[in-house]
């Protein structure tokens, strides 16, 4: 193919990874992301060392601009129009509450009551319009709204996904009356039923779209004006990617673009070294993000939840978020315990250690004052740049150390602990959770901050195995690089069964595949092939919860259909009929209903090759060893070797305690824990 | 036996799980959408005499005490034990709530040892009965309510009771779907039964064992040392039901919990009589109440066995928080219980203000509506409302939170129209209804539907109609809850305010409900001013109320605060309270 580039933007870093298959390199890069305008990194990373914009082929790029925006709450200032008497069914959502325990708690909508506005207008739940649309209320809703200053409106009206038009109708008046604003039929991001979650869903898209939309078309610009004219390709939540031509048209589809990506090349890479089941951990600066992939496959859902009370109708890789980070600030809170994050000092001004004004003791701030990170081999550090350790060393002495008597250390050491246990226990969870024993898992660490802590969060969860990709800091941009491209359509039916015609279904599948392979050709990459998949959300009539069934290949029929279902829902459910005879029965005769039709296009791309990663078994050991540092280990300083990741060979061992160094990362090895480098220059980390 | 931390962790969450795959079973499968979509069930592990083991993390908490009752009393009755017997049982004397949640109990065999028994509950949205979805509000007895079912074999080894199903069947409105139901039922605890055979396989019986005892252990210790830090006393309080459906008169929740140290007793012997309408509870409903609100004020402690054994219960029969068959009870899981909690979370103000709050809406405002849809045949439709929960120490009252009780969600108002003939016309925040204090309470919310084809027959049972939910260190109460229909046009208020059965509508006409806010907690003079320039803004009350309970004056056009004024103002009525 020539010279790929993935760029990761994450909140605190940008990764870049650019390889060229005609000359068998890989160009690793990492640079500070610029967070007013994250393009500028972008461009500044991809021009260092003589990279050209105009010899990259293909530039395919993972983007956290859509989720900072919500997680940080510093979005769009957005209006809504609703149905009348209905502007509250984002704020009242389903009727909950914050802890399953506890009576404590607000909801805060991304669009406060006061940008709520209601006009008049009708459908029934079966799509008819019972009262029109009210055309001259919605002009006036939205100067209202347009005068108080939003950039974008939500249209949301009730049965919208039984018939859309009113929706429509409303979106052309305001797109014809107020030009500048960006104006959002929720049908039309999320075609499902249910008024809350859809509302929902095409209000984090309004919130995201201005911020990404200027973005992308900066990005688009500055490309262009050094050359490269194909546009980027957009990494998707969903693990596969676009042009930024259909990401600026549904940019809540990239909410988990850097995590998905990431979760791409963990599978791809573990893959390699033989592995299948992974708790995939990617800790960066500010978040921490965990995913549990079982058989080699990243788990996709259909519908996720962003916080409480923001429930997101997209198909996207299953992955859980939490606030913590290598930049999250360690403080004590009311009652004096010392807790870590969810605040992070981000990029700017970053960790105390930075020098760049952090007065705030962070989580990579303790890494350093125990002498675990090199202060003179800083993460993206340039020549000449080292860590501030006496600074880290005084923040951590005076907001933590002295006001719970302990030394700098034991009070950097805590830091840590408290880190790891919260890290550890969610990870528990989440994988218990699903019916998984963390035990038969191996631990894929990864991100700039991971791998540091991959041998203490394997004693903790008593995990055996960890593995550390070769360039755990660019994974996500490893991902962009490998990933396929992929467009997702969703189409509600909510009829029975037995009363849809196959050959209606065969339709909606034919015009997505056509309109999906449409898109993915426009983007002109080499594709091996173009692969359609077909499901459909079943369930008996009656019930709530559906089955996300794949459909059968070549001609559909009722009966193949309903075949797929009652397998889908036996390998589901297993025991239906089994140890009860009568039931099998009882349950066939139950009417079917199809909610929703789902087509997957996935345009496979022609496989990458790699260059050789890592020194053969054969090189000496020794040349790796950097020297000797002494690293503060339960209270003592105990001298440690230190190596150069690069320089490892393959097959070579390594026990703890020791440092091993790469530009992107740092992995700690404890007592106790040992590394091997393997063929594909993973190491694995093991539990002596 | 010695078990090492990850080991405990492991096995603990693993027990935890599998009871959450039998809830999640349950859940997807269920016909009932108040099951599968409002989460009105539980899933558990009990041992043979029904203490508990475990019970599934995301199940209604009203059952977490309640289910091993349910256990126990079957356990009682069982002559000869088979691991394919699955008994059903709903009679809420020997099972514990009201009768509309159906629970199915299956004896576990571990190895040919019975070692423990499975169960589930799902609330099902009809059981016969006098009106449909069983909130008769002027049932005078139990047999009026629903089928009362004992535990009877459903599944007698492995075969499938025909008859008894035929009875049931022949007793419940839409019996089609809860087939459905009694599936979603048998597989959860199928499931369940395969799951915990494989963790037993896995880990070994006696270590899982010592697991669980030495968690029980761990949880009454730090039940205890929570009961601890409540400065020992006795502390009074009391609140009201509005009436229970046939006598206007109210029911009486009275209080005195005594801390003594590390245990806890709760004497509930001066509450009202057992009365003739269907808000009477059963002890194991009272019992659940009060350790929810514990629970509630302490969250960090895990729910088993273990944490119920620092608390003393006096609850007499002479009380309607114990009556006896055939006392009428369809009112006692949703309405008696939350008041319960309040009460508890009342008196615990007393000496732990910081930790408590206001009170909450305090009511599940069940609403029920049978009738024949001449599109699509007999239906019932059964729905629940939220409210405002109280301010706290912490932060303002949630707007629409669920029951106390519950984690049971609202369905979707799409679905809802999309299953019955029914035409929503307004599903809004009710303003002014948190009361109003430095956190303020959280608004309750409105809810007005039409029926759109057909006639049919309504039941409210709800309640806060005359005694609003309470404020605390000068925070105001809430707004009471308010519903009206309207039919044929005219407007019809019932006349127990919250209760009501039988309700006859037509096409046209429509009920309005309003639900109650939380109280406000700490003095409204004390709110930030821009916090209530926020809540003017939102419209969640107007500028008067603004003015009038929070001291704050707002331009009338331009709503900016006018801080010269408002300190005055603010002075001056601080003085007249003080006065």
């Amino acid at each position: 193919m020539g010279k790929l580039a993935g760029v990761d933007i994450g909140g605190t870093y940008t990764d870049l990874v650019v390889l060229d298959e005609d000359l068998q390199t890989l160009s690793i890069r990492k640079v500070s992301t610029t967070p007013q305008d994250p393009s500028v990194g972008f461009i500044d990373g991809l021009e260092f060392e003589q990279t050209v914009c105009t010899e990259i082929d293909l530039i395919i790029h993972a983007t956290t601009v859509a989720t900072n925006a919500v997680l940080e709450r510093k979005g769009a200032l957005c209006g809504l129009l609703a149905t009348r008497g209905f502007r509250d069914v984002l704020e009242l959502r389903r009727r909950d509450r914050p802890h399953r325990y506890g009576l404590w708690g607000t909801y805060e909508p991304l669009i406060p009551r006061d940008f709520r506005l209601e006009v008049t207008e009708r459908i029934s739940a079966e799509g008819d319009v019972l009262v029109p649309l009210a055309e001259s209320e919605v002009v006036e809703a939205g100067q209202t709204l347009s005068s108080a200053g939003v950039e974008a409106i939500v249209i949301a009206f009730l049965n919208a996904c039984a018939n859309s038009d009113h929706e429509l109708q409303a979106r052309q008046l305001l797109e014809e009356s107020f030009p500048g604003v960006h104006v959002i039929a929720a049908s039309q991001i999320a075609p499902v039923f249910r008024e809350f979650e859809r509302t929902s869903t095409g209000v984090l898209n309004a919130y995201v779209q201005p911020l990404m939309n200027r973005y992308l078309t900066r990005l688009d610009k500055q490309l262009a004006a050094r050359g490269y004219d194909n546009g980027p390709l957009i990494m998707q939540s969903s693990g596969g990617v676009m042009t930024s031509r259909v990401a600026e048209s549904c940019p809540v589809n990239t909410i988990l673009s850097g995590p998905a990506a990431g979760v791409i090349a963990a599978t791809q890479i573990a893959a390699a070294s033989g592995f299948e089941n992974l708790i995939t951990y990617d800790m960066g600066g500010t978040s921490l993000d965990v995913s549990v992939v079982s058989g080699g496959e990243p788990p996709v859902s259909s519908e996720t939840e962003l916080g409480f009370g923001m429930p997101l109708l997209v198909s996207m890789i299953d992955i859980d978020t939490l606030g913590a980070g290598g930049g999250s600030i360690a403080r004590l809170d009311a009652q004096g315990l010392l807790t870590i994050g969810p605040e992070s000092a981000g990029a700017d001004p970053g960790p105390v250690c930075y020098g760049r004004g952090g007065v705030q003791p962070t989580v990579t701030d303790a890494a350093v004052v125990l002498g675990q990170i090199n202060p003179e081999y800083p993460i993206a550090g340039s020549a000449g740049f080292s860590f501030d350790v006496n600074g880290a060393r005084t923040a951590i002495d005076e907001k933590i150390g002295r006001p719970l008597r302990l030394s700098p250390e034991t009070g950097a050491a805590a830091i840590l602990s408290v880190a790891i246990h919260r890290i550890a226990g969610r990870i528990r969870r989440l994988t218990i959770d699903r019916g998984y024993d963390p035990r038969d898992f191996v631990l894929v660490s990864f991100g700039g901050a991971g791998p540091l802590f991959t041998g203490s969060l394997l004693k903790e969860l008593g995990i055996p195995c960890g593995l550390v990709p070769r360039h755990p800091g660019t994974t996500s941009a490893w991902g962009c690089v490998v990933a396929d491209l992929r467009q997702d359509f969703v189409s509600m039916v909510n009829r029975r069964l037995g009363d849809v015609d196959p050959n209606d279904l065969e339709r909606t599948f034919r015009d997505d595949a056509e309109q999906g392979e449409a898109v993915i050709r426009r983007a002109q990459i080499p594709l091996r092939n173009i692969g359609v998949f077909r499901e459909a959300d079943l369930c008996f009539e009656g019930q709530t919860h559906v089955i996300r069934t794949q459909l059968p290949h070549g001609v559909l029929t009722t009966a193949n259909i309903t075949a797929s279902f009652f397998e889908a829902y036996r390998r589901r459910y297993g025991h239906v009929g089994e140890s009860f005879g009568g039931f099998k029965t009882l349950l066939e005769r139950i009417p079917v209903r199809l909610l929703n039709l789902r087509t997957s296009v996935v345009g496979v791309r022609a496989q990458v090759t790699l260059p050789e990663l890592t020194p053969p078994p054969s090189a000496s050991l020794t040349q790796a060893v950097k020297g000797i540092r002494p690293v503060c280990v339960e209270g003592r300083l105990v001298e440690c070797r230190t190596f150069e990741r690069a320089l490892l060979p393959r097959q070579c061992r390594l026990e703890g305690p020791a440092v091993i160094e790469q530009p992107d990362t740092t992995i700690w090895l404890e007592p106790g824990i040992s590394a091997q480098v393997d063929d594909t220059g993973s190491l694995l980390i093991e539990v002596n | 036996m010695d078990v090492d931390p990850i080991t405990l962790a492991v096995i603990h969450a693993g027990l935890e799980q599998i009871a959450d795959e039998m809830d999640a079973t349950l859940e997807r499968m269920a016909f009932s959408p108040v099951i599968s979509d409002g989460f009105d069930r539980a899933s558990g592990v009990y041992r043979p005499d029904g203490e508990l083991i475990v019970q599934g993390p995301r199940g209604l908490p009203n059952f977490i005490s309640v289910m091993a009752w349910t256990v126990g009393s079957v356990a009682k009755r069982i002559r000869d034990v088979h691991p394919d017997d699955v008994y059903i049982v709903n009679d809420p004397y020997l099972g514990g709530t009201h009768l509309m949640d159906v629970k199915m109990v299956k004896p576990f065999f571990y190895r040919g040892e019975f070692i423990a028994f499975l169960a589930n509950t799902g609330h099902w949205p009809d059981i016969g009965g006098r009106v449909p979805g069983g909130f008769s509000s002027r049932a005078t007895e139990i047999y009026q309510e629903g089928l009362r079912l004992p535990p009877v074999r459903l599944f007698d080894r492995g075969k499938l009771a025909e008859d008894l199903l035929d009875i049931v069947f022949h007793n419940v409105r839409v019996p089609d779907e809860r087939y459905g139901d009694i599936i979603a039922q048998v597989t959860g605890l199928t499931v369940g039964a395969e799951r915990l055979t494989r963790f037993l396989d896995r880990y070994g019986k006696d270590t899982v064992f010592a697991v669980i005892d030495e968690m029980q252990g761990r949880g009454e210790r730090l039940m205890r040392d929570a009961i601890a830090t409540i400065p020992s006393g006795t502390y009074v309080f009391e609140d009201y039901l509005d009436s229970d459906g046939i006598e206007q008169k109210p029911l009486t929740i009275h209080l005195e919990l005594t801390i003594n140290g590390d245990e806890a007793t709760l004497d509930f012997s001066r509450s009202s009589a057992p009365c003739q309408g269907p808000l009477n509870s059963v002890l194991a409903t009272t019992i659940a109440g009060a350790h929810i609100a514990f629970r509630h004020v302490f969250p960090e402690i895990p729910v088993n066995q273990g944490c119920f054994r620092p608390f003393n219960f006096h609850i007499p029969t002479t009380t309607f928080l114990n009556a006896r068959p055939p006392r009428p009870v369809a009112g006692c899981a949703a309405e008696v219980c939350q008041r319960i909690i309040d009460v508890v979370l009342g008196a615990l103000a007393q000496a732990i203000p910081e930790k408590t709050y206001a009170a909450p809406m305090g009511t599940v405002t069940n609403v029920a509506v049978g009738g024949e849809d001449p599109r699509h045949g007999y239906y019932v439709f059964y729905s629940f409302i939220g409210g405002g929960y109280g301010g706290n120490a912490r932060t303002d009252g949630l707007i629409n939170g669920n029951p106390t009780i519950a984690l049971a969600r609202t369905q979707s108002l799409e679905v809802l129209e999309f299953s019955y003939p029914v035409l929503f016309r307004e599903y809004s925040i009710r303003n002014e209804s948190g009361g109003a204090g430095r956190s303020r309470g959280g608004m309750g919310v409105v809810l007005e539907f039409e029926l759109r084809r057909g006639e049919a027959r309504a039941s409210i049972l709800g309640d806060r109609g005359c005694f609003a939910p309470f404020g605390l260190l000068g925070g105001k109460s809430a707004q009471m809850a308010h519903h009206t229909f309207i039919l044929g046009g005219q407007s019809y208020e019932p006349p127990h305010v919250t209760k009501d059965e039988g309700v006859f509508m037509q096409a046209g006409d429509v009920l309005r409900l309003r639900t109650p806010g939380g109280g406000g907690y700490g003095n409204p003079l004390e709110r930030p001013v821009e916090s209530v320039l926020r809540d003017v803004r939102r419209e969640y009350y107007s500028r008067a109320t603004a003015k009038g309970e929070y001291g704050v004056i707002l331009d009338e056009e331009t709503l900016e605060i006018d801080l010269e004024s408002t300190v005055r103002l603010r002075e001056r009525l601080a003085q007249s309270s003080y006065e």
